[in-house]
């Protein structure tokens, strides 16, 4: 039952970071690192935030979440694409930037103290039982597979278990997947085959901007009932580094995400609880993890990632 | 046609016409134009001023795309490939003509199958590029090229990468081409290759046409006069100088590339106090790397190095110390630092000399003084040690590393390229300064690409090829055919053979 | 790490690079942060006023600002003198926590030595266990290739996990419920400038200014005769401009990377002398509040001279303190203007850096005619 309990909060908390972990993806596979993540996904749980509490509907704030994180994505394509500038320092910008603006503005708007108004049931996505999750209870492990694994979930956790094998697809068997992974590769094939290398980057950009909306979304429409100050704590660094233990191919990276969000459910079970044999673990450690594990894995203690081989560098026809 | 760069005019009223199933020929020196003027045609660039007809109408590019469509397919000089993809993608990458992959792969597929076969040109289709021999890469460009319609194919130095056998399957492919209506546009600075393949050619010379030639019509030495603008004269070996004893012996020397790949092949030779050994070679066969090996630079896998007898260490500073001065091939990457100022460049290496200060510190006074003193001497102009490196011409970076280096070889030195993009009065400047080095009695190392250049300059010249060493060949007898075999791979009989 | 990228201002004079394009940078994003208070719904210039004059309107004020500078010229030191080397040091905050936990160990442990001695061992503590927080993603990046950007970044997430770790379960006081530690000895703290002033006879306003103010000066002037004028400052410069012509000038990489993080850390380390000796007097939670961010917008403005690391450091220490009055004054603009300002000056002095090349080259070169 408690394996159970931890598969399904797991299964709550990985859900940003995988959405955050595929935007990333699509960027730094066409070559843009994207440091960015979490100031995308903070701007859109705001805009998300206020924009549901205005109008009540979730959906719209979901809109505006994709379209604060597009904007945002296309601020950095704007530096790094067009003025070729350092793809880490506009991400960084982005995301201090971002976490200014949104406490600012949410204080400025709301004057709550750096949050939106809590919203009401109407405005947020909400858990969704499946049918039959009540009558199929009592049965032992189906009941509990089904009721509290797979039913149960709101509308953005179904959509991103659509959006893996979705963007593993458009990745590797479509036309513009293709583009992308030569431009991360080898701009100049693109460009001499007749392609434009900004407008492959950009669009990579924008699908990232919808998949980090989403994931704001989720953190401020679904996780909570509202936008909260600085509310992403760390979750873009994190699918961030997910990315990067996955090697950038998407099965691996979600894989990274589910171990990443398993950790963290597991630092909230164990808050203050004691292992026999081990006494009190401290939370912080199994907190760190994610991070310690990236760390190992960069140093190429367990195997080496291959990032794509035009990562960071601004394209330029002279030079 | 003109096209600027900066304050460069790299292209300057350019006239070009070439007529459909024939092979013309582009030829110049470094920095004639030719690959600006293609990637103005190709629409990488776009020309100041002037037009392009196709079959007599008028077109503008504005990108590649537009070239494309236009029927204009170019092989660059580097490939433009993505070597972690197969052949088959590389070759739809940017005409897939399908959003989706899977309709668009077996349609490219039964193209590619169709355009093999018609043209000759045989390669696997589902292996990563990046696994295929150069010359299969080739290729892969070709029929990227042919893929998308291109009825004008332009190649940029297309053998520079080519051992001879593969040059010849090249030739053989582009006669082929031209043979079945295609036009064929072929630009290099190797002048045996204008006549083996050429219908036509174009002179070319600082950015403009000189000349324009039936194929038949001409001969190498006109082609040859045409390019450098004046008489060539010959070689003017100065009075040989009795070599000494040996500076540098290379005793069985293997070295390998960072993936553990062999480069340089159990290697033997030795170069004598006031003797320069050229070392000539298809880009690309080990030279660069025996000689960043006999710097210092890469670690030599078996085999040793000796300075004067004694020997080496790995590390650069190990030959600094023992008089083994480098001048290396790429001056922009490692020789020099582009972005500081001369006289910050013009330490590099020797930051530790005591003239430039004591202690820790760095004391930039003596380094302008001694940076101008050296600028003068080697005629680097402007003689200003606060400039920027990079906004010196290549001539002048070319003498700013000289002034550096020739003082401090005592024994030895290493020359790469040391003429490469540096214009035609530097390079005799050049030449000038590495004989009398020569003539003081140091042993002098040369790699080149440029065959003339060794020819010049070496009293003995030996041929690389895979990495190994094909042959030597006195001075004297440097020209013959030989050479081409021995570059190619193959020993001539009559080649003395250094191997036991 | 690749070909070098074509120089996006080559030709353009001296001045307008350094003179003219930063001015121009920092007017866009003051311009941006302008913007943003219309939308806010509040009046820019009246905020402008206030900031000033909250900045620099009193003797206090002036103490204030300088006192969040003096944080700022290590941080931003710190993050300059990475650069020189190539590498983008993100890693300043978790460095300062780290120096801070060296510090607080000394102020804690050794105060029995009396002040004259235990500050040179407060001084190297915080400089020791900074350097170490960037020793290990500098090692990782100099033997092992690891990209230092996300190696510096994961580290400051562990060094919060340790602080919190230690402060919580380690270091508090028992029986206490605060995440920190007990308060340093009277003899552990550092001097406020005002009291040196005052037994100088001089009578300044008392704020937190503090003599680290002093060190951060003497680190300005040290940093700048290291990488100008030492061979040792020269190998990092070459290493930063060109790994390649490095290994030809017999420099090796790896080391002066370790060097240039090295002092990097060491300097983000000294930061926590002046919040925690300087003013906090004990080891709390969070102190370095987001400082080392504001170091790489400090070193961005500055353009990664001491000469304009100060300068801009004083720019940041006015709008802290200048944005504290302001939310005092105006409650719908609070602190977090800062942080905006933070990200816009990044954004336009780092990333944008050369958006208003192209406009401005017309003006300020004439093509020479051939």
């Amino acid at each position: 039952m408690a394996a159970v309990v931890v598969l399904d909060s797991t299964l709550r908390l990985a859900t940003p970071l995988i959405l955050a972990a595929l935007a990333g993806l699509f960027s730094e596979r066409s070559g843009i690192i994207d440091i960015g993540l979490e100031g995308k996904m903070l701007g859109a749980a705001f805009a998300a935030g206020c924009v549901a509490a205005v109008t009540g509907s979730a959906w719209v704030g979901l809109t505006a979440a994709m379209a604060a994180s597009v904007l945002l994505a296309l601020l950095h394509g704007y530096a790094c694409i067009t003025h070729r500038g350092n793809q880490v320092v506009s991400g960084l910008a982005i995301n201090i930037l971002v976490s200014g603006l949104t406490a600012f503005l949410a204080v400025a708007w709301f004057a709550q103290g750096g949050r939106t108004p809590q919203l009401p049931d109407a405005a947020r996505f909400l858990s969704m039982d499946w049918p039959g999750a009540g009558v199929l209870e009592a049965v032992p492990f189906v009941g509990v597979v089904y009721g509290e694994l797979l039913s149960g979930h709101n509308v953005i956790v179904y959509l991103t278990w659509l959006a893996v094998p979705a963007v593993a697809l458009v990745l590797y068997r479509t036309r513009f997947g293709l583009r992308l992974r030569a431009v991360g590769e080898n701009p100049f094939a693109v460009d001499t085959a007749g392609v434009s290398v900004a407008g492959v980057r950009y669009r990579a950009l924008v699908c990232a901007g919808v998949l980090c909306g989403l994931a704001g979304a989720y953190l401020a429409l679904a996780q909570s009932a509202g936008f909260l100050r600085d509310m992403t704590a760390g979750k873009g660094y994190i699918a961030l580094a997910a990315l990067i233990f996955g090697n950038w191919r998407p099965v691996p990276a979600v894989l990274a995400c589910l171990l990443f969000g398993c950790l963290d459910a597991v630092s909230i079970r164990l808050q203050g609880a004691s292992l026999p044999g081990l006494g009190e673990v401290p939370v912080q450690l199994v907190q760190a993890l994610p991070y310690v594990l990236t760390v190992v894995l960069l140093a190429g203690f367990v195997g080496r990632g291959v990032p794509p081989k035009a990562i960071g560098v601004p394209y330029a026809k002279e030079g | 046609m003109d096209k600027w760069f900066g304050q460069v005019h790299a292209n300057r009223r350019v006239d070009l016409s070439v007529s459909s199933g024939t092979v013309h020929g582009i030829v110049g020196e470094n920095g004639a134009g030719k690959t600006t003027l293609m990637n103005i045609l190709y629409g990488f660039y776009r020309a100041d001023r002037g037009q392009i007809l196709i079959g007599g109408k008028p077109v503008g590019f504005r990108h590649s795309g537009d070239a494309i469509a236009a029927g204009i397919g170019m092989i660059h000089q580097h490939f433009m490939l993505v070597e972690t993809f197969t052949v088959v993608e590389n070759v739809m990458l940017g005409a897939e003509g399908s959003p989706l992959l899977g309709p668009a792969g077996r349609w490219a597929r039964r193209k590619l199958a169709e355009l093999e076969g018609e043209f000759g040109l045989q390669v696997p289709m589902d292996v990563p590029v990046g696994e295929l021999p150069v010359g299969q890469q080739q290729r892969v460009e070709i029929l990227k090229a042919l893929y998308r319609g291109a009825d004008i194919l332009i190649l940029d130095e297309p053998t520079s990468v080519l051992s001879p056998r593969e040059v010849e399957g090249l030739f053989r492919i582009l006669r082929t081409l031209a043979g079945r209506g295609k036009t064929v546009i072929l630009i290099t600075h190797k002048l045996a290759e204008i006549m083996a393949a050429t219908d036509r050619v174009a002179v070319m010379r600082r950015g403009a046409v000189v000349a324009r030639r039936r194929t038949a019509d001409t001969t190498v030495s006109e082609i040859a006069e045409l390019m450098v603008g004046r008489q060539i004269r010959p070689a003017s070996r100065g009075v040989p100088v009795e070599p000494g004893r040996s500076l540098l012996d290379v005793d069985r020397v293997t070295v390998r590339d960072s993936a553990g790949v062999a480069r340089v092949h159990d290697v033997s030779f030795s170069v004598r106090a006031g003797e320069i050994m050229g070392i000539a070679g298809v880009a690309g066969n080990g030279q660069s790397e025996l000689l960043e090996a006999l710097a210092g630079l890469r670690p030599v896998a078996t085999g040793r190095i000796l300075v004067d007898g004694e020997p080496a260490v790995s590390g650069s500073r190990d030959r600094r110390r023992r008089g083994v001065a480098h001048v290396p091939e790429d001056r922009r990457r490692s020789g020099l630092v582009m972005p500081f100022r001369a006289c910050e460049s013009a330490i590099l290496g020797y930051h530790h000399d005591p003239r430039y200060g004591r202690g820790l510190r760095l004391d930039w006074p003596a380094v302008a003084g001694d940076t101008r003193a050296r600028m003068e001497a080697f005629d680097v102009r402007p003689a200003n040690p606060q400039r920027r490196t990079a906004e010196l011409s290549g001539g002048n970076q070319q003498k700013l590393m000289l002034a550096r280096e020739v003082e401090r070889a005592t024994k030895v030195l290493l020359v790469g390229q040391p003429t490469r993009g540096v214009d035609l009065g530097g390079v005799d400047f050049i030449h000038d300064r590495i004989r009398s080095l020569r003539d003081a009695g140091k042993a002098i190392l040369l790699v080149s690409a440029n065959l003339d250049e060794i020819l010049d300059l070496s009293d003995r010249v030996m041929v690389m090829a895979g990495g190994r060493i094909m042959g030597e060949v006195p001075a004297g007898r440097a020209a013959e055919p030989d050479l081409g075999l021995l570059m190619g791979g193959v020993r001539g009989s009559d080649v003395p053979d250094r191997a036991p | 790490m690749s070909v070098t990228a074509p120089d996006p201002v080559s030709g353009l004079p001296r001045w307008s690079v350094l003179g003219l394009l930063p001015g121009l940078n920092l007017l866009a994003a003051f311009a941006a942060c302008g913007l943003i208070v219309l939308l806010a719904g509040e009046d820019p210039w009246q905020a402008v006023q206030v900031l000033v004059g909250g900045a620099f309107g009193s003797g206090e004020a002036v103490g204030y600002t300088l006192f969040y500078a003096t944080s700022f010229i290590f941080t931003g030191l710190a993050v300059a003198v990475a650069f020189q080397c190539g590498l983008f040091n993100i890693g300043g905050e978790g460095q300062a926590l780290i120096g801070g936990l060296g510090v607080a160990l000394v102020c804690l442990h050794l105060d029995v030595l009396p002040f004259l001695l235990l500050l040179p061992v407060a001084i190297a503590a915080a400089a020791l266990f900074g350097a170490a927080w960037a020793f290990v993603p500098a090692v990782l990046q100099a033997r092992r290739g690891s990209h230092i950007v996300i190696t510096t970044i994961m580290f400051n997430f562990i060094a919060t996990s340790i602080m919190v770790y230690l402060l919580v379960n380690v270091m508090s006081p028992a029986g206490s419920m605060q995440p920190e530690t007990r308060a340093f000895a009277e003899h552990a703290r550092l001097p406020y400038v005002h009291e040196v002033a005052g037994a100088l006879g001089w009578e300044i306003p008392s704020s937190p200014l503090n003599v680290s103010l002093v060190l951060a000066l003497l680190c300005c002037a040290g940093a700048w005769l290291f990488v100008w004028h030492t061979r040792a400052g020269y190998r990092t410069r070459v290493v930063g401009a060109s790994p390649a012509a490095a290994v030809f000038g017999g420099i090796s990489p790896g080391t002066q990377v370790l060097v240039a993080m090295t002092l990097s850390g060491a300097l983000a380390g000294c930061m926590s002398l002046n919040e925690l000796m300087g003013v906090q007097h004990r080891l709390v939670l969070e102190f370095t509040g987001g400082f080392g961010f504001v170091g790489i917008a400090v070193a961005l403005m500055g353009r990664g001279h001491p000469a304009g690391i100060v300068p801009a450091a004083v720019l940041f220490g006015a709008l802290y303190q200048g944005g504290a009055e302001l939310a005092f004054e105006i409650p719908a603009i609070t602190r977090d203007m800062v942080v905006i300002m933070q990200g816009l000056v990044i954004l336009f002095a780092g990333a944008l850096e050369y958006m208003f090349v192209p406009a401005l080259r017309p003006f300020l070169v004439r093509r020479a005619v051939d």
